[in-house]
């Protein structure tokens, strides 16, 4: 798929996501991962990081897009807001990592061009203590939704709490998985 | 914790509340209009603005801080933009700069040396020091609360065009107070206000604004 095509699909899924529709936001995000995938092992490689922290570069940044998507503006191209985003939080990510995390933008843009590329995503050995971090109510939230696949209305009756908490409580406990990582 | 299932989180958490660019409104125009209260309800507008309006020095006066407050303000919502042209926005600043410098050069060949110091003193200094930092604390809270929903490249640089756009809407609103006319003054002590504000705000910004 060339550039322009692949960009528009992404901000149309992207558009959608923000009205609230979760299975656009879905394939936006899975369809985004394997590219910055690919460009984590790469600078990890550069920099000689190991390629187990790759993936730990990949969800700081996607927690980065979701959390700043409100700073995307509907009516502009995704291109430029996405390259930037994902070049700041990737410099910042290999610099607090101890690496020069000295990344051109015009590298990152490469991104929206480059290849389709099927990288497994590798299997997080600390999966368990950046969980055990979080406060409750947000650790049994994020371990009903994410690892038990239960909805948020289904976490909401099991943990007693209305569907508005359990949401609000989600969304902080996103914010706090990505001050877990900042300040690791 | 693995990347399907933080994307399975993520998705659940699809919706948008409040864009960025909404949030800047509400906080600017809240911030903006708590301050003009500030200055009505305590010291209140200059008795004579009607009659004076007229005059060239306080027209410049309004104006020249308006021009700053809206090219202030306009970098510091695009600063926290990513991927938004802010080295346009930041170079326009130099207008408003320039309207001050050749207000000044004016004055000083029309006024007398002897009423230099005078103009350039006024009658409230003091005031104007005390004032435009205050005022502009509601809309600089304002602003941070919104950049905080940003993501700026640089935070010191984003906190100190914060401050920047806070301080001239500051002194915007203080103007209309302000019995002071000199171009002098106005380029001695509202710049040393808003210089204030300004570096505060780089400060509070590196600490505040990483994301």
């Amino acid at each position: 798929m060339k550039q322009s095509a692949r960009e528009e699909e992404w901000a149309a899924w992207l558009r959608l996501a923000m009205k609230g529709e979760t299975q656009a936001y879905s394939r936006f995000l899975v369809a985004v991962t394997p590219y910055l995938r690919a460009m984590a092992r790469r600078r990890c490689e550069q920099y000689g990081a190991p390629a187990s922290e790759a993936e730990d570069v990949v969800q700081e940044v996607l927690l980065a897009i979701h959390l700043k998507r409100g700073t995307w503006d509907p009516a502009r191209p995704l291109g430029p807001w996405l390259t930037t985003i994902v070049r700041n939080k990737l410099v910042d990510s290999l610099r607090r990592r101890g690496r020069h995390g000295n990344v051109p933008l015009e590298d990152v843009a490469d991104f929206l061009e480059a290849e389709d590329e099927t990288h497994e995503a590798a299997d997080r050995l600390d999966a368990k203590t950046m969980l055990d971090r979080l406060k409750d109510p947000q650790r049994d939230i994020v371990r009903s939704i994410s690892l038990e696949g239960a909805s948020v209305r289904e976490t909401a009756e099991r943990l007693k709490m209305t569907e508005v908490a359990v949401r609000v409580s989600l969304h902080r406990a996103l914010k706090s998985l990505a001050a877990l990582y900042r300040s690791e | 914790m693995k990347t399907d299932d933080l994307i399975t989180l993520m998705t659940q958490d699809a919706s948008v509340d409040l864009r960025y660019g909404r949030a800047l409104a509400l906080a600017l125009g809240t911030g903006t209009v708590f301050s003009a209260v500030l200055l009505i309800v305590t010291i209140g507008l200059r008795h004579d603005m009607a009659s004076v309006f007229e005059t060239a020095r306080v027209l410049f006066k309004i104006s020249v801080t308006l021009v700053l407050a809206v090219l202030a303000t306009r970098l510091a919502m695009r600063i926290g933009r990513p991927g938004a042209e802010a080295r346009f926005p930041a170079l326009l600043l130099g207008v408003p700069f320039a309207m001050v410098a050749v207000a000044v050069i004016i004055e000083l060949t029309t006024l007398p040396v002897d009423a230099w110091r005078t103009s350039l003193v006024g009658r409230n200094a003091l005031f104007c020091l005390f004032f435009v930092p205050v005022l502009s604390l509601a809309p600089l809270a304002g602003l941070f609360w919104a950049l905080k929903k940003g993501a700026p490249e640089n935070p010191t640089a984003a906190g100190a065009a914060a401050g920047l756009a806070a301080s001239a809407i500051a002194a915007a609103i203080y103007a209309w107070h302000c019995p002071d006319d000199s171009p002098l003054f106005l380029a001695t002590w509202y710049t040393i206000a808003i210089a204030g504000v300004t570096v505060a705000g780089a400060l509070l910004g590196r600490r505040l604004l990483r994301w």
